[in-house]
């Protein structure tokens, strides 16, 4: 398996100025208005897949902020990862309908099927287990979410079943 | 544009059947958009594409039985619709036009899709205001709202009523605030209005936080229109030209189905300069919420748009005087914006006539967890708890005794199956210890364990606490620390003790709402199951000396 931060170097270095290039016309769509900061994160995060120190420092002069005060709203919202998330994401609801529905058992199910806690990364960068306050389909929790495939009524079965077939497929 | 613009476009070409297709929400996971493409493919292949229309639609309800497809106008409707058996429900309608035309003897039909009664008690007992177009219409066609009277009752402020009227229709309604507090959303609006004229925000709360609750995400992505509109009477109302709806970063499809609704609306002229040719400019901006549950307090909230760190302050000043850089701002829930249009429409009289003395009109609650028919009911206030989840949720799925409802999230509590009597409304509900909250009720049967559930609670409010102050950023930490003590038969009395003292402390010396809440739910859980705390206390096995 290729970890997905070992492309070719050329390749590499073509995604990154086109994904610069975008960032650089989101800061001019928000006229580098420091209030737009929050929208900035959101675009950058979804660009580049995580915020990098060095991101979020070209962030703050674009945007004339202190460095302390953008890592600070970084750090503060739970959307926002400052690690490398890995190629496949694994979130369980723990919502209170998924909650009263099972949705601990789901959770140390996949904890023990794949070695790792929530919030980790497995070593091989395939996998990040994640959990989510509430996704809003209680009407069929428990509901546990792979690759932005939101899947609902899981049980621990259907769920390592599952867990597999994302494993498997292709990187999204 | 003009009213006759309006119903030109309503007059869109119908067609004499329609197929809808839920297309949002849990029906959405569980594959609905194939099942449309399979509708749309099975009607192409019968040719009928001239007399049937299938619609992607807003919510039905039902969501525990998605996806669900019904028929216009006989009514039918199918539950938990797989993408091959379009075929069959397309011929389905063919019957239904050879009965009507009297073609050839009414096929015996009996479709392997299972069809569900529009007679339960789940949609009967319903009645339905914020939810009336959800599930009707094509959320992604303005057409379709225009088509259901939507934007007449912006044209009819805008043309027919002076500001001061439209505050005085809201006030006289009696709607209050449905995020949760109950505020009276009249009151709120007179206060906003009568600031010196200059800068004011109209602002829409959709930071829908509560787990267990997703009213607000299915309005969002069933009517968007709805709120578009509510929130531009709103801004007529006082006196506002910006307004900014704040929607969780975890509602994909609400985002773009707003986003969408606030481009077309802005290409018909209902939003932007000069609506309907009068001197009245408005404009409504998106803001995506990044995943912090203390945003849905109106001040952190605003912190969040300014592009700050969500974190509340004392109030006051109340946003109403200093909100979003420093000006007038009138923040409302997405269920209370929703609410404006019918009201306008229909008169401030008939909104009062519906739900009990002090709580006028509906409530949209999100009917989970264990209960047969789980999904989002509409029900007017001052219906008893035990209709809702006994009648319309019927019960447990597999029988088992029900033994309480946790209604309003984090900062709600459990009532006990004893007082499922109760009507529900603002004031009923606080007595009991709980609150109405955002609408989210979650039913919990005999396997669940109450000192769980508060733990549960405990954990959410201390991960989501912003730290600001102290009782609520300590406070959260140590009960959750005494909780898991229950929780693992290690308290004693003592705990028992210093929990209940904590709770007090926590409560009336927090900031903001979020802490001043947090121990509702450990609060509630001790009037009502005090017995299992104790029993927890019994069972515990002496561990060797703590600190």
């Amino acid at each position: 398996m290729v970890h997905p931060a070992t492309v070719t170097e050329t390749g590499s270095r073509t995604v990154t100025n086109k994904r610069q290039l975008l960032l650089e016309a989101a800061l001019k769509r928000h006229q580098y208005r420091p209030d737009a900061l929050i929208e900035v994160l959101h675009t950058a995060q979804e660009l580049f897949g995580y915020l990098a120190p060095d991101l979020l420092l070209h962030i703050a002069r674009s945007l004339r902020l202190p460095p302390s005060h953008v890592y600070g709203v970084a750090t503060f919202y739970h959307f926002f990862s400052l690690e490398p998330k890995g190629a496949h994401t694994c979130t369980v609801c723990m919502g209170t309908a998924c909650y009263v529905k099972g949705a601990s058992q789901l959770l140390s199910t996949l904890e023990h099927e794949t070695s790792i806690k929530a919030g980790e990364t497995a070593p091989d960068g395939q996998l990040s287990l994640m959990t989510a306050r509430c996704l809003g389909a209680c009407g069929i929790a428990p509901v546990v979410v792979f690759d932005d495939q939101l899947e609902g009524h899981q049980t621990s079965d259907i769920v390592c079943d599952r867990l597999h077939t994302c494993l498997s497929a292709n990187q999204p | 544009m003009t009213v006759e613009d309006l119903h030109q476009l309503a007059m869109t070409a119908r067609k004499a059947c329609r197929l809808r297709c839920c297309t949002v929400g849990g029906c959405l996971s569980a594959n609905s958009l194939v099942v449309k493409q399979r509708l749309e493919a099975a009607v192409t292949n019968a040719g009928l594409s001239d007399r049937i229309a299938v619609s992607g639609v807003g919510c039905m309800g039902l969501c525990s039985q998605g996806p669900l497809v019904q028929i216009d106008p006989s009514g039918d409707l199918f539950a938990k619709v797989t993408p091959d058996q379009a075929d069959q429900i397309v011929a389905e309608i063919e019957g239904v036009k050879n009965r009507e035309k009297g073609t050839g003897k009414p096929q015996n039909f009996s479709p392997s899709p299972s069809p569900l009664s529009p007679a339960l008690p789940f949609f009967t007992r319903q009645y339905r205001i914020v939810l009336e177009n959800s599930g009707l219409i094509d959320p992604e066609q303005i057409e379709d709202y225009i088509a259901v009277k939507g934007y007449e009752a912006l044209h009819q402020s805008l043309r027919e009523m002076q500001p001061e009227v439209v505050v005085d229709t809201i006030t006289r309604s009696g709607l209050r605030g449905r995020g949760g507090a109950g505020y009276p959303t009249g009151l709120k609006w007179a206060t906003v209005a009568k600031m010196p004229l200059g800068q004011k925000y109209v602002v829409c709360n959709a930071d829908e936080g509560d787990p267990g609750a997703y009213m607000d995400r299915s309005v969002l992505e069933s009517d968007p229109h709805r709120v578009l509109e509510g929130m531009a009477i709103a801004a007529y109302a006082i006196g506002a030209n910006q307004g900014f709806i704040y929607v969780r970063g975890e509602y994909p499809l609400a985002i773009s189905h707003l986003q969408t609704a606030i481009r077309q609306a802005k290409r018909h002229g209902l939003l932007g300069s000069q609506i309907f040719d009068s001197p009245f400019n408005f404009r409504v901006d998106l803001r995506i919420g990044a995943g912090a549950f203390v945003c849905g307090e109106e001040t952190a909230l605003m912190a969040s748009i300014e592009g700050k760190r969500g974190i509340p302050r004392p109030r006051p000043p109340y946003p109403a005087e200093s909100g979003l850089w420093g000006c007038p701002t009138l923040i409302n829930n997405v269920e209370t914006f929703a609410n404006i249009a019918p009201i306008m429409r229909n008169g401030a009289d008939w909104f009062a006539a519906i739900g009990t003395e002090h709580s006028k009109g509906t409530k949209v609650f999100s009917l989970t967890g264990k209960v047969k028919n789980a999904g989002l009911i509409e029900v007017p206030m001052g219906i008893s708890l035990r209709e809702i989840v006994a009648d319309m949720g019927e019960g447990t799925p597999d029988g088992k005794q029900i033994k309480a409802v946790q209604t309003g999230g984090p900062s709600g509590g459990c009532v006990p199956a004893a007082a499922f009597d109760t009507p529900v409304d603002y004031e009923s509900l606080k007595d009991l210890g709980s609150t109405m909250g955002s609408g989210g009720m979650i039913v919990m049967d005999e396997d669940t364990r109450m000192v769980d559930v508060a733990q549960f609670f405990m954990e959410f409010c201390m991960d989501e606490s912003c730290g600001k102050c102290i009782p609520c950023r300590a406070g959260t930490v140590q009960l959750y620390q005494l909780l898991t003590k229950f929780k693992t038969n290690q308290a004693t009395s003592a705990d028992l003790e210093q929990l209940e003292m904590l709770c007090d402390v926590v409560k009336h010396t927090s900031l903001c709402g979020l802490g001043q809440t947090a121990p509702n739910p450990v609060l509630s859980t001790l009037r009502y199951f005090r017995s299992e705390y104790l029993a927890a206390i019994a069972l515990s096995t002496p561990s060797p000396a703590r600190k």
